[in-house]
């Protein structure tokens, strides 16, 4: 006798109010879920590659910083050991190494002391009197996370200051940062802000000499470097080293107009930048104080009074290229440069269009694969596509419930789905028809179909599961998408063929008490 | 009446075309392996690096062949012009630029202003040589994975003979599909990745209906020679297999007419490896289980006629 026990009912209905529930967000809601708050679950969430936006894969360059923070300690070291009356030669900074000679012997003991107090994150190895510090392991590591996670925090600042935008900011591997920013309008702004450090320094001009004599002499005077102008002018300029002022001095930045109404950004210092622009400004009236952002500088206007808290920075300046140097001075400079690895940016035109084929497509699938089903087994094939019906609840309601990203391939996962979950309904009735052709009743042929075709479907869908498998292991973004829906839908439509049709059938059966099937 | 397209209890000789099939296979996977040496993928920007623009013109059809010599004109190397989808609608893709990240970021921008204000740029992809060589590895290593996966099943669920025959079939799957990318000059990229291991999903489920059959078959009808076994397989499971097609292939061909330009391709490649799948199921790995001499499953019952499920105890 064809039986079907009463758990079994109870779990097809409990599945199918459920898979309701969550997937009824995504019909009711708004675009943005509102009108479906007393629902339990989420709408979809859709990839950037159907709602736009920007996917940026970015490598922090922590070769930089490694050279910067031994540069530092080159300096902190010539530091204490003048303070220590240590006298030593040939400083240096090379292969990731600093190294020097320390002249007596008997400051060792002292020495060892000095490089001992800068933390365990170096090796020190001596030669005699050769001493030369690195990164050890530890070390290394640890700096690279700590540059990775600065670097984080000043992109969320760059790019969501408002901290309305949802960005996915996470890190990958070692020194890559995965960026992913819906509803981007323009993607080249979004490279723009996370294209430049933004390193903000006030350093003096050097009088001494000439740019133009620095460049025929080849050389600088010590402590002084030539830096080019940050327009197109060509200029260069002759900048004392010493940083008088820095950007994390800063405590706000705004895009305003100057006196000439041309584009600046006006700046504020906190209490202890103040008290230095102050100072600096009162001992240095009528020279020329440079502003230099990333090594290059922006203005050098002379000091024609002592400045403290605030002021304004000017220079060849669009209006929008000041917005943006207020943005990235506020959210401050990242510890080491961004390069952008991979870019993927869809325009909100494109998702929109994407999501309209897509659905078409799935519409239409379902009508066709609906109309070859009913020609093919009558009654039988209609309650094939009511289960087709259950079956894309299903799974609509899965990918909301676990909050999946649903992307334009994963729309294709859909599609393909439907062709291949009739495929075990299909298994099933083939089966009933040849045990029908045997000369079976039609209950004895439906409760034999369905128990020769599942070992069949099982092991057919199991086999597809292990390719969405590898494809979401390996795969990346609209790929994994891919991978989702495609596992999530060999899921649900194995669980529609056994359950949800057979529950159908077994219904029908009870009803009509059929000794006649046609099939 | 229902629509059969396939005749009720049907009796076809498959294996009689196993040679044919066979000289056929073999010429597919050679020419395949011929056409990818010689010929070669057209690599998308994913494995080899590049930057590739969407753009749609603002007003009306866009003026590409314009277009071509403004952007050749800009120095970026290897430039493609095509239309996409519809008439406004224009893809480019740009080589790799010599020299670091902030090369191609400029040349993005070039491309955005040569584009002027009358083209809304709907897409940009930019993927860097690292980046593209280790997407390339994923791709690879996921369906070799996946194969070798499937190949672990079908030994576990079946003979060790079932597991060579599918492999083989599959593996004759992915070369051919491989070969008609060679041959049409479609774009390889990960979505081509993702739609082979669709069609490896694919014909392997498709054969493992049939292998399924055989294997209950074996143990009903034990007088029956291997041959007649899988003939008769074939033909009871025939149904099934041009159903299920048929089925895949109505919800393709949607994709394919409306699902838009970005999944057509894919769409097309599913096609395809939806005729190689079921193509190979029947006459590639059921030919090559002709071929092995299979273990019949004698600790099963003794009397010749295993008893419907529903009448054992």
């Amino acid at each position: 006798m064809l039986q079907f026990q009463l758990w079994k009912k109870l779990l097809v209905v409990v599945v199918a109010v459920l898979g309701i529930i969550f997937a009824l967000p995504n019909l009711i809601g708004g675009d943005d879920g509102a009108g479906a708050d007393f629902l339990p679950g989420k709408q979809i969430n859709l990839g950037l590659d159907l709602q736009g936006g920007s996917h940026l894969l970015l490598r922090v360059d922590v070769d930089a910083v490694k050279q910067e923070r031994l540069e530092n300690i080159g300096e902190t070291l010539r530091r204490d050991f003048r303070a220590e009356k240590i006298r030593f030669s040939g400083l240096a900074v090379a292969n990731e190494t600093v190294s020097l000679q320390i002249r007596n012997p008997e400051d060792a003991a002292k020495t060892q002391q000095i490089f001992t107090d800068l933390g365990n994150e170096y090796t020190v190895s001596n030669d005699g009197l050769t001493y030369r510090l690195a990164f050890n392991e530890a070390g290394l590591a640890a700096m690279q996370t700590r540059t990775v996670e600065q670097s984080i925090e000043i992109i969320r600042r760059r790019l969501d200051p408002e901290g309305t935008k949802e960005p996915v900011i996470q890190r990958q591997g070692l020194d890559r940062i995965l960026v992913q920013l819906p509803g981007v309008d323009d993607p080249e702004a979004v490279k723009r802000l996370l294209g430049r450090t933004a390193k903000l320094t006030f350093q003096l001009v050097d009088m001494r000499i000439s740019a133009t004599e620095a460049i025929q002499r080849g050389r600088t005077p010590p402590g002084s470097v030539l830096m080019q102008s940050a327009s197109d002018d060509g200029r260069s300029y002759v900048i004392e080293k010493r940083v008088m002022v820095s950007g994390e001095m800063l405590d706000g930045a705004t895009a305003t107009f100057d006196q000439n109404n041309r584009p600046a950004v006006s700046f504020t210092l906190n209490a202890a930048g103040a008290r230095r622009f102050g100072k600096v400004t009162g001992e240095n009236i009528g020279r020329p104080f440079a502003i230099i952002l990333d090594g290059k500088v922006v203005s050098a206007p002379t000091i024609q009074s002592q400045i403290f808290g605030s002021g304004q920075i000017t220079g060849d300046f669009s209006v929008a290229e000041t917005n943006e140097l207020a943005l990235v001075l506020r959210a401050g400079a990242l510890p080491a440069p961004l390069i952008i690895l991979e870019e993927r940016s869809i325009g909100p035109g494109l998702g929109a269009d994407s999501i309209a084929a897509g659905e078409i497509a799935a519409v239409i699938g379902i009508i066709l694969v609906a109309i070859y089903m009913v020609a093919s087994y009558g009654f039988f094939g209609g309650l094939a596509v009511g289960a087709l019906t259950v079956n894309i609840i299903l799974i609509v309601a899965a990918l909301s419930a676990l909050q999946a990203t649903l992307t334009l391939p994963g729309i294709a996962g859909i599609v393909l789905t439907m062709g291949m979950a009739v495929d075990a309904n299909v298994l099933v009735f083939e089966r009933i028809r040849e045990e029908l052709s045997k000369g079976r009743s039609a209950i004895a042929a439906i409760d034999s179909g369905y128990q020769r075709a599942i070992s069949t479907i099982i092991d057919s869908n199991l086999t597809t599961l292990f390719a969405a498998l590898f494809l979401y292991i390996f795969g990346s973004g609209p790929i994994k998408g891919f991978a989702v829906t495609l596992g999530i839908g060999i899921a649900t439509s194995m669980f529609t063929a056994v359950m949800v049709t057979r529950l159908f059938i077994v219904f029908w059966v009870e009803r009509k008490r059929p000794t006649r099937l046609v099939l | 009446m229902r629509l059969k397209l396939v005749p009720e209890n049907t009796s076809i000789n498959f294996l009689k075309f196993y040679r044919l099939a066979f000289i056929l296979s073999s010429l597919l996977v050679a020419g395949s392996i011929g056409l990818f040496a010689i010929i070669g993928l057209n690599l998308g920007i994913d494995f080899k690096g590049g930057i590739l623009i969407e753009a749609r013109h603002n007003t009306g059809p866009a003026n590409i062949s314009g277009l071509r010599g403004d952007l050749e004109s800009l120095g970026l190397g290897d430039i493609s012009l095509q239309g996409f989808g519809t008439e406004t609608d224009i893809l480019i893709r740009i080589q790799r630029q010599d020299g670091d990240e902030k090369a191609q970021i400029a040349a993005i921008q070039l491309v955005g202003n040569t584009l002027g204000s009358d083209y809304d740029i709907r897409r940009t992809e930019f993927v860097g040589p690292t980046v593209g060589a280790e997407l390339a590895e994923k791709g690879i290593l996921a369906v070799v994975c996946a194969l070798l996966a499937i190949m672990v099943y079908i030994w576990f669920r079946f003979e060790w003979q079932f597991s060579i025959a599918a492999i083989l079939a599959l593996t004759h799957d992915v070369l051919s599909t491989i070969g008609l990318f060679a041959l049409t000059n479609f774009e390889f990229n990960l979505a081509t990745v993702a739609a082979i291991l669709t069609i490896a999903g694919y014909s392997i489920n498709d054969t493992v209906v049939v292998f399924d059959r055989v294997r209950e078959n074996l143990r009903r009808y034990k007088s029956y020679s291997l041959g007649d076994i899988l003939n008769k397989s074939l033909n009871e499971t025939l149904s099934r297999t041009v159903m299920t097609s048929v089925t895949t292939l109505l919800a393709l061909t949607a994709i394919v007419i409306f699902g838009g330009a970005v999944l057509r391709d894919f769409a097309i490649a599913m096609i395809w490896g939806v005729l190689i799948g079921t193509y190979s199921s029947v006459f590639v790995a059921v030919g090559l289980l002709s071929r092995f001499d299979i273990k019949r499953g004698d600790d099963d019952d003794d009397n010749g006629v295993e008893k419907p499920e529903y009448e054992r105890t």
